[in-house]
C-alpha cells in the first residue's frame, strides 16, 4: 500500500508550493480549532452548564418586587458572558500544547498574525455560540420584552465578543507559557474586560428599559473604540509572545 | 546580523549590596518629618476636620503611584520590546512593585477619609475606582512575572502585558468617568485645590517632595536588588 | 532568494530528489560563529559547520550541552545572538516562506489528538502551502504505511504509529532540511528500526538531517558526521562521508568525553 509513483501523483510533484495567504491560513486555523472543540465539546459543555446554572441561581435569588428585571438582567448576562468566555479561552492554546502541535504550526510558513487571527475567530465563534444560548435563556427566565431591540442587542454582543476574543486570545497565549495558566488568565484579563463589559452592560440596560438609543451612544462608541484599538494592538503584539 | 537577545552582565558592573541605603534612609526621615508637620504643625481644615490631613499622604501617593509608576511601567515595557535591554525589564519590575505599594497607600487612606467624611467606607468615585482597577492590573502583571520560569521569557511576556496595559489606562479612565457622570457622588473630591492657605500648601508641597524621594529611593533599591538577583542566576546557570 | 519549486511528496525519496537538481550550491547548511545566549548563559558558544546534501549530522552530549538549541538555530526556529546560518544559501531565520524548507520531528508527536491521521497531515500540508494537499497526504501516509488508519483519531494510535504519523506530518511538504529532536524517545525496538529505515530513505533522496539523540546505536548507524557537544561547543567531531562509524570505539570516546568531566 505504498504511495508509489502514479501519473496523478507525478503531477503533484511538479506543482510547486503556494505562498502563505493570510486569510486562508487564518480561516484554516479557525476551522481546525472549532473542529477540535466540536469533537471534544469539553469547553462548550462547561460554558453552557455554567451559563444555565448562573441564570437559574440569579433567577431564584431575585426578588421581582425589589428590583425590576431590566435592572438585574444586564448584570447577569454580562457576568455569564465574561466567565464562560474565559472557560473557552483557556483551551484555545491548551489544545496546541498537549502534544506540542504549536511547535509544528510555528515551524510552518503561516504568519504569526494569521495564527492569532485564526484563533481569535475560533474564540469569537465560541463566545458568540454560548451567548446565542444565554441570551434567550435570560430573556425567558426574566420575562424580558426586548421586541424590536433584538437586533441592537445582538450587535452589542458581537462587538463585545470581538473585544473579549482578541484580548483573551492574546493573554491565553501568554498564560500558556506559565505554570498557573488557568488561574493567571482571569487575573490578567479582568481589568482589560472592564472597558468592555461595563459599556456593554450599560447599553443593554438602556435597551431593556426602553430608553432612547441616543442616550447610550457614548457607551457604544467606547465599546467600538475599544475593539478597534485592542484588536489592532493585539495583532501587532502577538508575535512577541513567541520565543525566537 | 541578529540583535542580542539578552545582555550579559560583566562582573565589573555588579552593583554593591549595601546593608543600609543612605538615600532610602534619608527619604524615610523626610516622610516621617512631613507626617509630624502635617499632624502637629499644620492648621486643621475648618470644614473637613482633622481627617482631612490624610490628604497630605493620599494625594502624593496617588500622583507617584498612578502617574509616575504606571507611566514608567508602560514606557519601559514598550521600550523593552523594541530594544531588548535587561535594564528596562528591571525598571518595569521595580516600578510595578513600588507602584503597587503606593497605590495600596491610596486605597488604604481613601476609605479612611471617606468613612470620617461621609460615613461610608467606599465611594464609587472616579479616581479611587480607577486606582482600584489599576492596582488589580499591576497585581496581575506581578503575578504573571512570578509565574514565568525562564528570565528571558519573563521579560518578554511581561513587556507584552505592560504595553497593552499602557493602552488600557485611558479606557479605564473614560469608562469610570462616564459611569460617574451618571451617578454623581455625595461630595466632589477636589484634592488639588490651588486655593490652599499658605501653611497647608507648604505642607502639601513638602509631602509631595518627601514621597517623590521615597518613591525613587525604593525604585533604586528594588532595581539594584533585581540586578543582583539576575547576576547571581546567570552565574549559577553558567 | 531562490526557493526551488517544491514537491508534494509522492514518495519521500523521489520528491526530495526531484527538487535537488535545481538547487544552487552543494552546501546545504552553512553556519558561522553561532552563539545563542539565554539570560547570561550561552547555550551555544561559537559553533561553525557546513553540511552537504544527504549528510546526517548526529549531535550527542549530556543534557544542557546545547544540542537542541543548535538544532533549532540551524533550522531557523531560533534567532542567534551572534553569528549566521544559511540553508541552501538562504539566511535563516528568513521570511515566512523559508520555513517550508525545514521539517521538524521531535519526541512530542506535534499532532492534534482529537483529529484523524489524515486531518492532521493534511492540515500540515496546507499550512506549508502544498498544492493538491489531499494527494500529497495520501501519498506520504502510504509511504509510511499508516494509510489504513487514515481516518482514526490520533489519540487511538500507539506511540510508534503516532511517531510515524508525526514523520508524515513533517515530510509531506518535501523539506530540504529535517530536524530530529530525540525522536527515538519512547519507541520500542521495532519502532526504532522502522524509524531508522525511514530516515535512510530520506537521506538517499538528498535531504540533510540533523539528529539530536541519546541513542548512540541508532544515531551512529545513520550519521555521516558525529559530534559530541559539551557546554555549547563541539568537543569531538568526526566526519565519515559514507557512514560506517565504529560503534564500540565511539561509545568509549563518548564515555570518556562526557562522563569524565562530570565525575
Amino acid at each position: 500500500m505504498s504511495g508509489g509513483v502514479s501519473s496523478r501523483g507525478q503531477s503533484a510533484t511538479n506543482a510547486g508550493h503556494a505562498a502563505p495567504a493570510f486569510l486562508a491560513d487564518a480561516l484554516r486555523i479557525a476551522r481546525k480549532d472549532l473542529l477540535i472543540e466540536f469533537r471534544t465539546r469539553s469547553a462548550f459543555m462547561a460554558a453552557t452548564v455554567f451559563a444555565v446554572l448562573s441564570v437559574v441561581i440569579f433567577r431564584f435569588t431575585w426578588d421581582p418586587t425589589a428590583i425590576p428585571a431590566f435592572d438585574l438582567a444586564p448584570g447577569v448576562l454580562w457576568v455569564i458572558f465574561t466567565f464562560s468566555g474565559l472557560l473557552g479561552l483557556n483551551r484555545s492554546f491548551g489544545l496546541e500544547l498537549s502534544e506540542r502541535a504549536y511547535d509544528g504550526l510555528l515551524a510552518s510558513q503561516v504568519s504569526r498574525e494569521s495564527i492569532f487571527v485564526g484563533k481569535v475567530l475560533a474564540n469569537l465563534a465560541f463566545v458568540a455560540g454560548v451567548q446565542a444560548l444565554t441570551l434567550p435563556a435570560v430573556a425567558l427566565f426574566f420575562d424580558l420584552h426586548v421586541g424590536a431591540a433584538w437586533g441592537v442587542l445582538i450587535g452589542i454582543v458581537l462587538c463585545a465578543s470581538l473585544g473579549l476574543a482578541a484580548v483573551g486570545t492574546l493573554f491565553a497565549a501568554i498564560a500558556s507559557n506559565t505554570r498557573l495558566a488557568e488561574l493567571l488568565l482571569p487575573m490578567m484579563t479582568l481589568p482589560f474586560f472592564v472597558p468592555l463589559v461595563i459599556p456593554a452592560a450599560q447599553t443593554s440596560a438602556y435597551i431593556l428599559r426602553g430608553q432612547p438609543l441616543e442616550d447610550a451612544m457614548p457607551w457604544f462608541k467606547l465599546l467600538v473604540a475599544f475593539d478597534l484599538v485592542f484588536v489592532t494592538a493585539c495583532i501587532v503584539v502577538f508575535p512577541y509572545t513567541i520565543e525566537e | 546580523m541578529a540583535t542580542s537577545a539578552a545582555t550579559i552582565n560583566a562582573p565589573g558592573k555588579l552593583p554593591e549590596a549595601k546593608p543600609i541605603d543612605g538615600f532610602l534612609a534619608l527619604s524615610l526621615v523626610a516622610v516621617l518629618a512631613v507626617c509630624v508637620r502635617a499632624i502637629w504643625f499644620t492648621p486643621v481644615d475648618a470644614m473637613l476636620g482633622a481627617a482631612q490631613k490624610i490628604f497630605y499622604m493620599h494625594v502624593p501617593a496617588a500622583i507617584m503611584g498612578l502617574y509616575v509608576a504606571c507611566g514608567l511601567l508602560a514606557i519601559s515595557s514598550i521600550l523593552y520590546l523594541w530594544l531588548k535591554d535587561d535594564r528596562l525589564d528591571r525598571l518595569a519590575e521595580a516600578s510595578a512593585e513600588v507602584g503597587l505599594l503606593f497605590m495600596g497607600i491610596v486605597l488604604a487612606t481613601g476609605p479612611v477619609w471617606a468613612r470620617t467624611s461621609w460615613g461610608t467606607w467606599w465611594v464609587w468615585e472616579a479616581r479611587i475606582t480607577s486606582t482600584l482597577f489599576l492596582w488589580l492590573l499591576v497585581l496581575g502583571y506581578l503575578v504573571l512575572r512570578g509565574a514565568v520560569e525562564s528570565p528571558e521569557n519573563r521579560a518578554r511576556l511581561s513587556a507584552v502585558m505592560g504595553s497593552l496595559a499602557a493602552l488600557l489606562v485611558p479606557f479605564i479612565h473614560l469608562t469610570v468617568r462616564l459611569f460617574r457622570g451618571m451617578h454623581p457622588g455625595p461630595v466632589v473630591l477636589k484634592p488639588e485645590k490651588p486655593s490652599l492657605p499658605p501653611e497647608m500648601l507648604a505642607t502639601f508641597l513638602m509631602s509631595m517632595g518627601a514621597f517623590a524621594l521615597l518613591f525613587f529611593a525604593l525604585l533604586r533599591v528594588r532595581m539594584r536588588w533585581a540586578a543582583l538577583r539576575d547576576a547571581r542566576a546567570a552565574m549559577e546557570a553558567a | 532568494m531562490p526557493i526551488p519549486p517544491e514537491t508534494g511528496a509522492t514518495g519521500v525519496a523521489t520528491a526530495v530528489a526531484t527538487g535537488a537538481a535545481t538547487l544552487t550550491p552543494s552546501l546545504a547548511v552553512e553556519a558561522e560563529g553561532l552563539v545563542r545566549a539565554f539570560g547570561g548563559k550561552r547555550a551555544v558558544d561559537g559553533v561553525s559547520l557546513t553540511l552537504a546534501e544527504g549528510d546526517c549530522l548526529a549531535l550527542f552530549g549530556p543534557n544542557g550541552a546545547g544540542k537542541t538549541t543548535l538544532l533549532r538555530l540551524l533550522g531557523g526556529l531560533l534567532k542567534p545572538t551572534k553569528g549566521t546560518t544559511r540553508l541552501h544559501g538562504v539566511p535563516l531565520p528568513g521570511p515566512a516562506e523559508t520555513r517550508r524548507l525545514v521539517g521538524l520531528i521531535s519526541h512530542h508527536s506535534m499532532l492534534y489528538p482529537a483529529l484523524s491521521v489524515r486531518e492532521n497531515v493534511r492540515f500540515a500540508a496546507e499550512c506549508q502551502g502544498v498544492l493538491e494537499a489531499d494527494e500529497a497526504t495520501t501519498a506520504v501516509l502510504g509511504r509510511l504505511r499508516v494509510l489504513d488508519r487514515a481516518n482514526q483519531p490520533v489519540r487511538f494510535l500507539s506511540r510508534g504509529l503516532q511517531q510515524r504519523v508525526s514523520i508524515a506530518r513533517a515530510l509531506v511538504h518535501g523539506p530540504r532540511l529535517v530536524l530530529l529532536d530525540e525522536p527515538y524517545t519512547g519507541l520500542d525496538e521495532v519502532g526504532a528500526l522502522a524509524f531508522t529505515d525511514a530516515l535512510r530513505e530520506l537521506k538517499a533522496g538528498g535531504a540533510t538531517l540533523v539528529l539530536v539523540t541519546h541513542n548512540l546505536v541508532e544515531g551512529i548507524a545513520l550519521a555521516t558526521r558525529a559530534v559530541i557537544m559539551r557546554g555549547g561547543r563541539f568537543v569531538y567531531d568526526e566526519h565519515t562521508p559514507h557512514g560506517g562509524f565504529d560503534l564500540p570505539e565511539f561509545q568509549a570516546r563518548y564515555r570518556a568525553l562526557v562522563h569524565e568531566g562530570l565525575a
